[in-house]
């Protein structure tokens, strides 16, 4: 994995331990929160857009399905959260097998158009479905986390278990950048035909990815689901989905790094932006183009550069 | 060891082979030359199963491989250097030969893979020194050595090469054919596509000539090089350069 990587981690996990002691249990630690919450996607989505050279324009729908199935089960049936995060991820996971396996066959742009339209589908059904998910106004009193006996109530509890879990997910995808496997995705993405005749089943492992970022997806909608407790469709569309790869893309595509930063700066940033008001988006957009003209592989490649540069 | 029989290979509707049939002998080199266009190319991605409709029959040491995926072709021991080196540039050169070996990962052949290694860095010197340096910053001569190396990482029994000497100085080029030369001294049975025909000519045993997705001329390269035809057509200008 490299001893780079585990240093970043170390730090990381040292820094994510340290920030509640100076923030308390403050507006900023829930901002944090949805940041690892987005992390989460963008993580799964750079293995998929930088790795393996496919786009995705329906994350926000697997967010999404994670979000209504662990809410809808936990809700109106009575299951525990725990559980029902796995079902989201069984369900999530198996939806986006369903539709990679025909997609990914495809060369070029079907996977972004094929997930397009899947996204679209999943948003009208969570407005429609409304026995189940309370259609357009959504369904509140979604049951939160408990650990044995204890209730996770405030985002300090949150905080933990979110970035807890976005340490192990960095793990484990980092650990398949750095073998074989991650060599292989590598290769397809530089050249699918020639990765082909190295023997990569080129394939099979574009459809393992993007089950992989589903699931990791997913993961991230029961969390929110269960921090949250109220779901409604709006979170989950075209909007959002357009977001995380704006995220990965600032941040930067081939790397899971890059990608967490992406998620920080684009959630963060429309907070401090508020105080200009109706300017906001204009701001927004502007800073956007501006790193992506000037840093086009993106931030992370970008300090990157400059911390080799100060050598 | 290789035999092809009325080869047809179609993209979409064009059909860019128009029943092609020749052999290659354990053991042998055997040359395929023709003007740009002619179907070299999709000649060699027909045999590793890169072009999904064709028709005819291709067979690998007498099992028919005519609609295996490449995976399947490759572990039988077929290995290709594919035209313009297609490395995976920002890769290091170490990354790009373990990738061709990476069907033989899986089959857990750990240090068979080093000793083929060190070969490779045996007949490659400057591949060692570079082995952590991105593929992409080689030059042409050393970018055409790791492709072969990359391809000879598989095992192969059977090397395709598909312009092997294209944009590289003529020294440069010349060392190249040294290499390939020698990697069938050593026992590996080769199909050479060069548009430079009069150094095909050279390293070959047999040469195919291919125009417009057919063989229109095949013997032995020591005769087809003083064929009367072959020479106005294909040796010209390149012919006076190599013999002056
Ligand atoms: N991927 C492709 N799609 C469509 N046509 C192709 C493709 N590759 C090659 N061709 C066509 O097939 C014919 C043979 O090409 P090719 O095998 O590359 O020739 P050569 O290698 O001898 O230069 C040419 O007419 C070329 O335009
Ligand atoms: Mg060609």
């Amino acid at each position: 994995m490299g001893r780079k990587n585990i240093l970043s981690l170390l730090i990381l996990a040292g820094v994510i331990l340290a920030l509640p002691l100076g923030l308390g249990n403050s507006y900023y630690l829930n901002v944090l929160v949805f940041v690892g919450i987005y992390s989460l996607i963008t993580i799964g989505l750079s293995l998929l857009m930088g790795y393996t050279g496919q786009i995705s324009l329906g994350h926000a729908a697997f967010f999404g399905l994670g979000a209504y199935t662990s809410g809808v089960l936990s809700t109106k049936f009575g299951v525990s959260p725990w559980l029902a995060l796995l079902a989201g991820i069984f369900v999530t996971g198996g939806i986006a097998f369903l539709i990679a396996a025909p997609a990914l066959k495809l060369k070029g742009h079907y996977l972004a158009m094929a997930t397009l339209a899947f996204g679209y589908i999943v948003f009208i059904v969570f407005n429609q479905a409304s026995s189940l998910t309370g259609g357009p106004s959504g369904f509140g009193q979604i049951p939160r986390f408990r650990l044995g006996n204890f209730l996770l109530r405030s985002d300090v509890h949150y905080y933990y278990l979110v970035w807890t879990l976005v340490i192990v997910v960095l793990l484990v995808s980092l650990n398949i950048i750095h073998s074989r496997v991650g060599r292989a995705l590598r290769s397809i993405h530089e050249g699918e035909l020639t990765a082909n005749i190295m023997g990569v089943n080129t394939a099979k492992y574009k459809i393992q990815v993007f089950v992989l970022s589903a699931v990791y997806a997913s993961l991230a909608g029961s969390l929110y689901a269960h921090f949250i407790t109220f779901l409604n469709p709006t979170p989950f569309g075209f909007h959002f989905s357009i977001v995380l790869v704006a995220m990965v893309a600032v941040g930067g595509m081939a790397s899971v790094w890059g990608a967490m930063i992406g998620a920080a700066l684009l959630t963060i940033l429309p907070e401090y932006l508020r105080a200009f008001q109706d300017y906001d988006i204009l701001i927004y957009g502007s800073i956007l183009l501006l790193i992506m003209m000037f840093l086009p592989q993106g931030l992370f490649a970008g300090i990157l550069r400059l911390i080799k540069k100060e050598r | 060891m290789l035999t092809i029989r009325n080869l047809r290979s179609y993209y979409g509707r064009m059909q860019a082979l128009k029943g092609v049939s020749l052999h290659v002998e354990e053991g042998e080199i055997v040359a395929l030359i023709g003007a740009n266009g002619a179907g070299k190319t999709t000649l060699l991605n027909s045999i590793v199963g890169l072009v999904p409709s064709l028709t005819g029959q291709i067979l690998f040491l007498n099992a028919d491989i005519t609609h295996q995926s490449p995976r399947e072709i490759i572990r039988m021991g077929v290995s290709l250097v594919p035209e313009g080196r297609q490395l995976f540039a920002p890769l290091t050169v170490m990354e790009n030969l373990t990738l061709g070996a990476y069907q033989r990962y899986r089959r857990k052949e750990k240090s068979k893979i080093k000793s083929d290694l060190d070969t490779i860095f045996e007949r490659f010197p400057v591949l060692k020194e570079r082995r952590s340096q991105v593929a992409g910053t080689l030059s042409g001569g050393e970018q055409q050595m790791l492709a072969i190396g990359r391809a000879l990482m598989s095992g192969p029994k059977f090397l395709l090469l598909d312009e092997p000497s294209m944009g590289l100085a003529p020294l440069i080029a010349a060392h190249i054919f040294q290499i390939i030369s020698q990697l069938h001294q050593q026992g590996t049975t080769i199909l050479l596509v060069e548009q430079n025909a009069a150094a095909a000519f050279k390293v070959s045993n047999r040469t195919y000539v291919i125009e417009t997705g057919r063989v229109v001329l095949q013997g032995a390269s020591e005769e087809l090089l003083h064929n009367q035809e072959v020479k106005r057509a294909y040796l010209g200008r390149e012919y006076k350069e190599v013999w002056e």
